[in-house]
C-alpha cells in the first residue's frame, strides 16, 4: 500500500503534463513523452539488474528487438503459404491467427497482436534464460563482453535476414489492440490514449521493481551487490536471483520492444545497435544505478531530448560523454553530486567550510 | 553423534599443503576454538567446512550428512551460519537489512509473489522483521536498526554481522577471528556475547588470535601449526602443553 | 575444395589471424600493467587506418603511416592521462563502462572527421588484382606485409620487453605492482606507456590492414570482440597465446566462410568467444589456478 503512495505523486505528473501540454498547445510533446515511456521501461529493467543484482550487461537491446523484431514480422509476414503445414493449423485452431489486408488490398494470414506479443516475450524470456546461465558465472570484463558479444549477434543476424527486412527493417506494423477501443498505435487520434497506455505500462513496471526491492528478494538482490560471500554464506542461491532478475530486465526490455514498435509501426536494426545497449547502460549510471527513482527520472529526461532532436548529431556522442563524466565524477549518479560539496570546490569558500567543521 | 565432525582433511594448493590430515568433532552445545599462528591453515579449514572450496581429500560430515561438493547457500540452508575474518557488511543496507537477509533460509517469498506481493508473504515479511529486531535487542544495537550498517562503529558492525548469523538459526555458529580489529573491552563484550549465543543453545566453532578470549570462553581447543594439527583439549591442558607452548605461545 | 583454394583460405586466415593477434596483444599490455580491459582498444586500429589516410594527401605513404602511429600513440597518452591516470582503486564495472565510454567517444569523433563513408589506403605494393604465388596459389602482396608487419611487433616488443630497462620495469609492473612501487618505478608512466605501446601497435595493424578490409568509423568494436576472444582464447595476458589463438581464430573465420554467410563470420567469432568463456574461462592455454588468482 505504501508502494502504491509512492508513485501516486509520478501519476499526478503524468496527468499533469497531458493538461500542461493540452492548455498551452503543444501537444505534440506527448509523442516524445510515450516514446520515452518505453524505452524507460527497458532501463529501469536494467537497473534493476546493474543496480541490484549488479550484473552489467551491454546487450539490452538486444532483448527490446527480439520483442519488436518478432512481434513486428509475426503481425505483417502473411502465412498463406505455408497455410496447409500443421505448425499454421494449430495456431489457427488456437486462435492465434487471422486473417487481414495489408495496404495493396492483398489477404494476408497473420498472427493477432496478442499471441505475438506472447510469442515475442516468451522467445525473449528464453534466451535470456538460455545466454543467462551461462553467462551470469561470469563477472566483470567477461560478463561485460559476453553481453556486448551477445547484442552484436542479434544486430548482425536482424541486418542480415530477409525474414526481417534487413537494413529496411520491417514498416507497415499493425495497431495492437489491447482491447476493443483501446490500441497502441500511431495514429494521430490516438494520441491521447496511447500516452496514458504507455506511462500505465511505465508505472505498473516501476511498482512491480519497487515491490520486489523492498521484499526477501530484493534484500538478497542488495545483499548479493554488497557482498556476494556473505550473501552465499547467508543461504542466497546468488547464481539463481541473478539469472531471475537478468531474465526479468530482458523480459521488460522484450515489452516495451513489442509496444514501442506497434506504436510506432516499424522497427530497424538501429534499435538493436551497440549504441542503442550502451546509451541504456549510460543512463542507469546516471540515474545512479542503484536508484530506481533516479534511473526512471533520468530515463524520460535524457530519452526526451534525444527524440526532440536536441543533440543533434552529436546524439550518441553526447551519451558517450556523459557515461564518462559520470563514471569519473559521480559514481552513484548525477542526483549523488552535492551542491555543498561542489562550492566547496570554489576557491575561497574552502577555508571557511573547513573552520565551520571544527 | 556429533553435530560437526572432520575426518582427515586435506588442502593443497599447488605445491603448499594447507591442512594436513585434521580430524576432530565438535559436540552440540560446545564452544570449540581453533586457534594456530598465522599461516596455520585456520581460515582455509574454515572455508572448506563452508563449502567456499573443496577439500583435496578428506570429508566434513555435518548433522551426520556429507558436505561434499555442497556450495555454501546449501551449507548455510542446513543451519551452518558463519561471520568473516573481515566484516562483510551488506552495503547501502541499514543493520535491520541487513539481519533481515539473514532470514533468507527461514523465508519462501519467491520473485513473482515478491514482485506482485501477494497477501501470503504479508505475515512472513512482518515476522522476518519482528525476528530481526528481536535479535538486534539481543545483541544491544536496536537503536541503530535503521543506521546504514557500514557507518556503524566496527565493534557494532561485529554485532550486526552476528545478529545476522543468528537470524538464520543455525545449529553451528562458524565465527572467524571474532576479536579482530577490536579493543580489549570491545573484546570481552564479544566474548560474553558468544557465551550468551551458546546458552541459547546454538554450537559455536571459532578461529581466533586472542588467546585471552579463548582461554575464557572455550570448552574444548583445537591447535593448529602448518596445517597439522598438534594438540586437541581443554583450555587448561592447552595452557599446559609443551609443545603448544613452545611453537605457539613462544617463550615467553 | 581444392588444394590451392585451402591454401587461398589458409592466407586469408593468417592475414586476419595476425591483426586479431596484434589487437589481443594490445588487450594484454593494458591489462598486465593496469588490470583493464581497455574496450576501446579496437578505435586505435580504426584511427591509425583513418589518419594515414588523410595524411596522404600531403604526404608519401611511408611518412603518413609513420605520423599516423605516432599521432595515435599520442591519443593513446592523452585517453590514459586524461581518464584512468587519477581513478584510485576503482572497480571493475566502474573501467568497463569508462572505457566503453572512450570507445564510443573515438568512433563520434571518427564520423564527425570522416563521415561514415569507406576508405582504404592504396596496396603498399602493386594494386588489387596483383599477386605472388606462395606454395602454388595466389596471394596478394599486401597480406606479405600485414604478416611480416604483425611478426616484426611482435619480436620488437619481445625483446623490448625482455632486453630494455624500460621493458623489464614495465613486467615487474604487471607481476606485481605494490613490489614496483616500493622498487622505485613509476608505475603510473608504466601504465601510461603501455596505452601508448598498445595504440602504437593498433594504429600500425590499422595502416597495413586497411587495403585489404577498408577503414570504417565503427570497425572498432567488432575488431576489439575479435581481439578480445583471441586474448581470452590465449590466455589473458599471455602474448605467445594470443599469436597462437589469433592464427586459429583467423583460419577458422577464413574456411568458415565456405559454410556460413559471411554477413554471419562475426556472429561465429562471437559464438567462439562465448563457448570458450563457459568452458575454458582461463583460455587454451592458461592454467586454472593462474585464472583463479586475477580479479575480474
Amino acid at each position: 500500500m505504501k508502494k502504491i503512495l509512492s508513485i501516486l505523486p509520478l501519476l499526478v505528473a503524468v496527468i499533469g503534463l497531458h493538461i500542461l501540454t493540452s492548455a498551452t498547445d503543444t501537444m505534440y510533446y506527448l509523442t516524445q513523452m510515450t516514446m520515452s515511456a518505453y524505452y524507460s521501461l527497458l532501463i529501469i529493467g536494467l537497473c534493476a539488474l546493474m543496480g541490484y543484482a549488479g550484473q552489467i550487461s551491454i546487450g539490452h537491446a538486444g532483448f527490446f528487438a527480439i520483442g519488436g523484431y518478432i512481434s513486428a514480422a509475426l503481425t505483417t509476414r502473411s502465412l498463406i503459404p505455408y497455410q496447409d503445414s500443421f505448425l499454421v493449423k494449430l495456431f489457427d485452431s488456437a486462435g492465434f491467427l487471422f486473417v487481414g489486408q495489408d495496404i495493396y488490398g492483398d489477404s494476408l494470414l497473420v498472427f493477432t497482436p496478442w499471441a505475438a506479443c506472447g510469442i515475442a516475450v516468451l522467445t525473449a524470456a528464453l534466451i535470456a534464460v538460455a545466454i543467462g546461465i551461462p553467462v551470469l558465472k561470469l563477472k566483470g570484463h567477461y560478463l561485460a563482453m559476453a553481453t556486448l558479444g551477445f547484442g552484436i549477434i542479434v544486430y548482425r543476424i536482424a541486418l542480415a535476414t530477409e525474414y526481417f527486412g534487413e537494413a529496411d527493417g520491417i514498416s507497415e506494423v499493425p495497431a495492437f489492440v489491447l482491447l476493443p477501443g483501446l490500441s497502441v498505435s500511431g495514429s494521430f487520434g490516438d494520441r491521447v490514449q496511447n500516452y496514458y497506455i504507455a506511462w500505465g505500462l511505465l508505472l505498473i513496471g516501476m511498482l512491480l521493481l519497487l515491490n520486489l526491492m523492498d521484499s526477501r528478494v530484493g534484500r538478497a538482490l542488495r545483499g548479493i551487490h554488497g557482498s556476494d560471500e556473505a550473501a552465499d554464506a547467508m543461504g542466497v542461491n546468488t547464481a539463481r536471483f541473478k539469472l531471475q532478475t537478468f531474465v526479468l530486465s530482458a523480459v521488460f526490455a522484450a515489452i516495451a520492444g513489442v509496444f514501442l514498435t506497434h506504436y510506432n509501426g516499424g522497427i530497424g536494426p538501429s534499435e538493436a545497435g551497440v549504441m542503442k545497449s550502451v546509451r541504456y547502460v549510460a543512463i542507469v549510471a546516471v540515474g545512479g544505478m542503484a536508484n530506481l527513482w533516479g534511473t526512471l527520472l533520468m530515463g524520460i529526461v535524457l530519452n526526451f531530448f534525444s527524440l526532440r532532436g536536441s543533440f543533434g548529431s552529436y546524439d550518441d556522442a553526447v551519451f558517450g560523454l556523459i557515461l564518462i563524466l559520470i563514471m569519473l565524477f559521480a559514481p552513484n549518479g548525477i542526483l549523488s553530486i552535492n551542491i555543498r560539496s561542489c562550492l566547496r570546490l570554489l576557491p575561497g569558500r574552502n577555508k571557511a567550510d573547513r573552520e565551520g567543521e571544527v | 553423534m556429533a553435530l560437526l565432525e572432520l575426518k582427515q582433511l586435506h588442502k593443497r594448493f599447488g605445491g603448499l599443503h594447507a591442512v594436513n590430515d585434521v580430524s576432530f568433532r565438535v559436540e552440540p552445545g560446545q564452544i570449540k576454538a581453533v586457534i594456530g599462528p598465522n599461516g596455520a591453515g585456520k581460515t582455509t579449514l574454515f572455508n572448506m567446512i563452508s563449502g567456499t572450496f573443496p577439500a583435496t581429500s578428506g570429508s566434513v560430515f555435518f548433522q551426520g550428512k556429507d558436505l561434499k561438493g555442497k556450495k555454501p547457500f546449501q551449507v548455510a540452508s542446513l543451519g551452518m551460519a558463519r561471520t568473516f575474518q573481515n566484516i562483510k557488511m551488506f552495503n547501502g543496507m541499514t543493520a535491520l537489512e541487513n539481519v533481515m537477509v539473514g532470514r533468507h533460509v527461514r523465508s519462501h517469498a519467491g520473485f513473482l509473489a515478491s514482485m506482485f506481493r501477494m497477501p501470503w508473504t504479508w505475515k512472513e515479511e512482518r515476522d522476518i522483521r519482528e525476528k530481526s529486531m528481536e535479535l538486534l535487542a539481543l545483541l544491544e544495537i536496536e537503536e541503530h536498526a535503521h543506521t546504514d550498517a557500514v557507518s556503524l562503529a566496527f565493534g557494532q558492525q561485529r554485532a550486526v554481522e552476528l545478529a545476522r548469523a543468528l537470524a538464520l538459526e543455525p545449529s553451528l555458529l562458524l565465527l572467524d577471528e571474532p576479536a579482530a580489529g577490536l579493543n580489549i573491552y570491545e573484546t570481552a563484550e564479544v566474548g560474553r556475547l558468544i557465551t550468551k549465543i551458546r546458552d541459547l543453545g546454538i554450537t559455536v566453532l571459532l578461529v581466533e588470535h586472542d588467546m585471552s578470549l579463548v582461554m575464557d570462553i572455550s570448552d574444548e581447543i583445537v591447535v593448529l601449526c602448518f596445517g597439522e594439527k598438534i594438540a586437541e583439549d581443554v583450555p587448561a591442558t592447552i595452557q599446559q602443553d609443551p609443545e603448544v607452548i613452545k611453537i605457539y605461545l613462544g617463550e615467553e | 575444395m581444392t588444394l590451392e583454394l585451402s591454401i587461398q583460405y589458409l592466407m586469408a586466415g593468417i592475414t586476419y589471424g595476425s591483426i586479431y593477434a596484434i589487437v589481443a596483444i594490445g588487450f594484454n599490455i593494458i591489462y598486465n600493467t593496469t588490470g583493464i580491459i581497455n574496450f576501446a582498444q579496437g578505435e586505435f586500429v580504426m584511427f591509425g587506418g583513418m589518419i594515414a589516410i588523410t595524411l596522404l594527401n600531403f604526404m608519401p605513404l611511408p611518412l603518413a603511416i609513420f605520423l599516423a602511429v605516432a599521432i595515435t600513440m599520442l591519443i593513446g597518452a592523452l585517453i590514459e592521462i586524461c581518464f584512468i591516470r587519477w581513478l584510485k582503486s576503482p572497480s571493475v564495472m566502474r573501467m568497463v563502462t569508462i572505457t566503453i565510454g572512450i570507445s564510443i567517444l573515438c568512433r563520434e569523433v571518427a564520423i564527425h572527421i570522416w563521415g561514415e563513408s569507406i576508405r582504404s589506403l592504396p596496396y603498399f605494393f602493386g594494386n588489387a588484382i596483383s599477386s605472388v604465388p606462395v606454395l602454388g596459389a595466389r596471394i596478394s602482396p599486401q597480406v606479405l606485409w600485414v604478416v611480416g608487419a604483425s611478426a616484426l611487433m611482435m619480436v620488437c616488443l619481445g625483446i623490448f620487453f625482455k632486453t630494455t630497462a624500460v621493458g623489464r620495469e614495465m613486467r615487474a609492473c604487471a607481476s606485481n605492482r605494490k613490489a614496483a612501487v616500493l622498487c622505485g618505478i613509476n608505475t603510473q608512466n608504466m601504465v601510461t606507456l603501455s596505452f601508448v605501446l598498445s595504440a602504437g601497435m593498433g594504429a600500425l595493424a590499422g595502416c597495413v590492414m586497411s587495403p585489404i578490409t577498408y577503414s570504417q568509423y565503427d570497425m572498432g568494436t567488432g575488431l576489439a570482440i575479435k581481439g578480445f576472444t583471441v586474448a581470452i582464447l590465449g590466455g589473458l595476458g599471455s602474448s605467445g597465446g594470443a599469436v597462437a589463438a589469433g592464427l586459429l581464430l583467423g583460419i577458422i573465420e577464413a574456411f568458415s566462410v565456405s559454410v556460413v554467410p559471411l554477413a554471419f563470420q562475426d556472429a561465429i567469432s562471437i559464438a567462439i568467444l562465448l563457448a570458450i568463456l563457459f568452458v575454458r574461462p582461463q583460455g587454451l592455454f592458461g592454467s586454472k589456478e593462474a585464472t583463479g588468482l586475477k580479479e575480474f
